[in-house]
């Protein structure tokens, strides 16, 4: 069993993967986009190679796994940075400023609404309403909330952000 | 004493054995403290304040019987972290991390009380002890948010405890699904999520609709931005869902439900997931439920981030995996819904509005709110308001008292300019129809909405154009671009708006605005698009002066639109301390020491650096 694993190509471990997602939903079509989160959950995005495994595996065309991954904003077609930047820019939080936080971090940071920064060090998604709108405006990085930020507080935040995956490590268990 | 947790319950009367072992269970804990893990209050920190009054019960060892619980959302977020002890129901507000200490040593254990962490009322100057002599708690009627701030969203028992799951076995061994539905009926429960429609006429729609199987949906793709009932209620008591879901499930006859839920709500799907698996468990969801032989599962769907699935054909369109598109509703979706058979749907709020309906009757429900809008709403009342929250009020209550009464309102006593109802597709209402009861209805009439309960108040330093932008922006950016009124028109919209903000607009445009508007409202597809142009309607309609200053006089009355006013440095203000002049990235700003600073207009381009460096408020907006 063992020798058998130690064989196993990259090519294998990605047909698993797929093989894996399809059966945790039972192949069932309408189950289609919860397997395209798992599958961005397990690789942080979507990657070319494995949409075309798993529409090949559903007996889907591809465009249809696309039109999906492009419509909604939530699926990503290109890696993510090493943190994950969210910005409120709901109502309540534009309204108190997040639009001009947002235009900063774009400017400053030179990354594109869903992108990533040229050095790979953020990805950047402004999004509508974190349904924490008593304590607006509402920046979220790797998961923490900071609330009320400016664009000073912002740009602080993110200039502070630990560079490589093992500062990152170190960070999060402090 | 954990046996009866595993067991499935064969009937009501186990049930009811369990509820009262869990009952005395509790009673043995003599004291609880209760963090607050709203939405709000999470976002301050609570998730650390929980851990450490966990650990100071741990370690005090104490001879009582202490204990130290999550619960979801108390509503008034603008003064979290909330901490509420028992016995005595004693509100803290606005706890921080040193503070757990104090807390513990004097209240629970030396039964004193910590007045500075107590509320104060800003208008009377009098401390509140507990959260029912709070003014913004005062004035509300809790249905939706009833357990929320009392129960662990986590804890089955917890629900049982506060008489959770009574309406359940109540509806399937002593009602037929003709009764349910007749007392839904009667008591006048319409739609939450939106559009109003009676709920009961909807589920016996389905019912009577031809084709097996049918289906029950939770709409929980919370997408207005500035709303969050949904989320606090998903979060803070996800159980009142489930058991309003299998209820309607019985009245309607149907075998199998999804729950769509908001992607950007984790938590939410967390919540419910865990909870569907407690409440399967031990039988009050899945097969054969409470032995009544009436069987109902529910599944979990995630969102992609698309506001527009918020609508219902475009939800279950995403539900098949398919991109949410909607369709043409003269097909109504209780005929032909998911997978072409009969479907109903209602938001997350209206399913946990059910089982108080069935327990209290209909005719108590019915006697809250207006002739035609019956009980409660929640509103999420954010913006400029002094008690940002969440709050649950009888239909019918005007805006001034949600606003003020209850609100606090505004800060700073800012002037009030306008209450932003309906996320997007609402409309801004101004100061003179504060006086208008708050009901479907009354909201319609006045070019707004009641839609999923957002209230964002505006103050006299927010510009209705800009407002009006935003919300254009918004749905441009999130119409699903399958109809060309909805993808063209509001691309056009935009565009003029965008020229009126940036004091290039010219006469005509507000009329240009108005046509477009109309062909929107009469040839878009669905709801998104129908609606799109309220935010521009009603401000129009109400604010004119603004849109003509932004067009005519090139000015922007409340100082936002960049380009439609200028900074001056007010002289007596002016400390000289240099600092807009050392930031000031093209050098329009001079001055000496001692000497009051001066912009040069010709230079400055208006980037809104100084106004945000100056330590002593002396950039002024003129």
């Amino acid at each position: 069993m063992a020798k058998k694993k130690a064989t196993l190509t990259a090519e294998d471990k990605q047909g698993e993967q797929i093989d894996e997602i399809v059966s945790r939903y039972g192949g069932e079509v309408g189950m289609l986009i919860p397997m395209m989160q798992d599958l961005q959950a397990e690789c942080g995005y979507l990657p070319a190679e494995q949409l075309r495994r798993l529409a090949e595996r559903m007996e889907l065309p591809l465009t249809r796994l696309y039109g999906i991954a492009t419509f909604y904003s939530s699926f990503r077609l290109t890696p993510k940075g090493l943190h994950e930047v969210t910005l409120c820019v709901g109502t309540v939080c534009y309204l108190k400023g997040s639009g001009v936080i947002s235009e900063m971090i774009r400017k400053e940071f030179r990354v594109d609404a869903g992108g990533t920064t040229p050095d790979g060090l953020f990805s950047f998604m402004p999004v509508n309403c974190v349904g924490a709108c008593a304590v607006a405006p509402v920046m979220i990085v790797d998961g923490k909330y900071y609330d009320g930020v400016t664009q000073d507080a912002a740009r602080e935040i993110l200039r502070a952000l630990p560079e490589t995956q093992d500062a990152a490590r170190k960070e999060a268990k402090k | 004493m954990t046996q009866v947790e595993t067991k499935r319950l064969a009937g009501p009367a186990d049930l009811e054995k369990w509820r009262e072992d869990v009952r005395r269970r509790a009673s043995r804990v003599t004291q609880c403290i209760r963090v607050c893990t709203g939405p709000g209050c999470m976002a301050k920190g609570a998730a650390k304040l929980y851990g450490l009054f966990k650990q100071a019960v741990e370690q005090s060892g104490a001879d009582i019987a202490v204990e130290a619980k999550c619960v979801g959302c108390h509503g008034l977020c603008a003064c979290g972290p909330i901490v509420v002890i028992e016995p005595g129901e004693i509100f803290y507000q606005q706890v921080e991390e040193p503070d757990v200490a104090e807390i513990f040593r004097e209240t629970v254990l030396g039964g004193r009380l910590v007045e500075r962490l107590l509320y104060k009322d800003p208008a009377s100057g009098k401390t509140a002890k507990t959260a029912a002599e709070i003014p913004f708690y005062k004035a509300q009627q809790r249905i939706a948010l009833a357990g929320n701030g009392f129960i662990n969203p986590t804890s089955l028992e917890d629900y049982l405890a506060i008489g959770g799951y009574t309406a359940l076995p109540k509806a399937l061994t002593t009602m037929t699904p003709e009764q349910v539905l007749e007392t839904v009926e009667k008591s006048g429960l319409r739609g939450r999520g939106g559009g109003g429609f009676p709920t009961g006429r909807k589920w016996r729609s389905c019912r009577e609709a031809r084709g097996e199987p049918k289906y029950v949906i939770c709409n929980g793709d919370e997408g207005d931005p500035g709303a969050f009932m949904d989320r606090v209620v998903m979060e803070g008591n996800p159980h009142a869902v489930l058991e309003g879901m299998v209820i309607g499930a019985y009245a309607i006859g149907s075998h199998q439900g999804y729950m769509y839920v908001r992607n950007e709500y984790p938590l939410s799907v967390e919540r419910l997931k865990e909870a569907i698996v407690q409440a399967k468990e031990v039988g009050l969801l899945g097969e054969d439920i409470l032995g009544s032989g009436f069987s109902f599962d529910i599944r979990i769907n995630r969102g992609g981030g698309a506001f527009v699935c918020g609508e219902s054909t475009a939800l279950m369109a995403s539900l098949e995996g398919r991109p949410g598109e909607p369709r043409a509703k003269y097909v109504h979706t209780v005929e032909h819904g998911l997978w072409d058979k009969p479907s109903n749907l209602n938001n997350v709020e209206t399913w946990a509005n059910v089982p108080t309906i069935i327990n209290r009757g209909a005719d108590w429900f019915a006697a809250i709110g207006t002739p035609k809008s019956k009980g409660t709403k929640v509103f999420s009342l954010v913006g400029e308001v002094v008690n940002t929250g969440l709050v649950e009020v009888p239909m019918g209550m005007t805006l001034r008292q949600i606003i003020f009464d209850v609100g606090g309102g505004l800060k700073g006593g800012k002037a009030f300019k306008a209450v932003q109802t309906g996320g997007p597709s609402g409309g801004c209402i101004p100061a003179q129809f504060l006086d208008t009861p708050v009901d479907f209805d009354a909201l319609t009439h006045l070019g707004s909405m009641m839609g999923s309960g957002g209230m964002i108040v505006m103050s006299e330093n927010t510009c209705m154009v800009n407002v009006a932008r935003y919300f254009l922006n918004f749905l441009r950016e999130e119409s699903c671009g399958k109809c060309t009124p909805c993808r063209e028109g509001l691309a056009q919209m935009l565009h003029v708006l965008d020229h009126i903000t940036h004091g290039e607009g010219k006469p005509g445009d507000v009329e240009c605005l108005q046509h477009v508007a109309e062909i929107l409202e009469g040839t878009a597809l669905c709801a998104l698009g129908k609606t799109a142009a309220h935010p521009v309607l009603s401000t129009v309609r109400y604010f004119r002066d603004e849109y003509d200053a932004h067009i005519l006089e090139k000015r922007c009355p409340a100082k936002e639109c960049r380009g439609l006013f200028r900074y001056k440095i007010d002289e007596k203000a002016c400390k000289a301390c240099g600092l807009c002049r050392k930031h000031c990235p093209v050098q329009a700003i001079a001055g000496e020491k001692k000497v009051p600073h001066v912009i040069d207009q010709a230079k400055c381009t208006l980037c809104g650096t100084c106004f945000e460096k100056c330590p002593f408020s002396a950039i002024l907006k003129v």
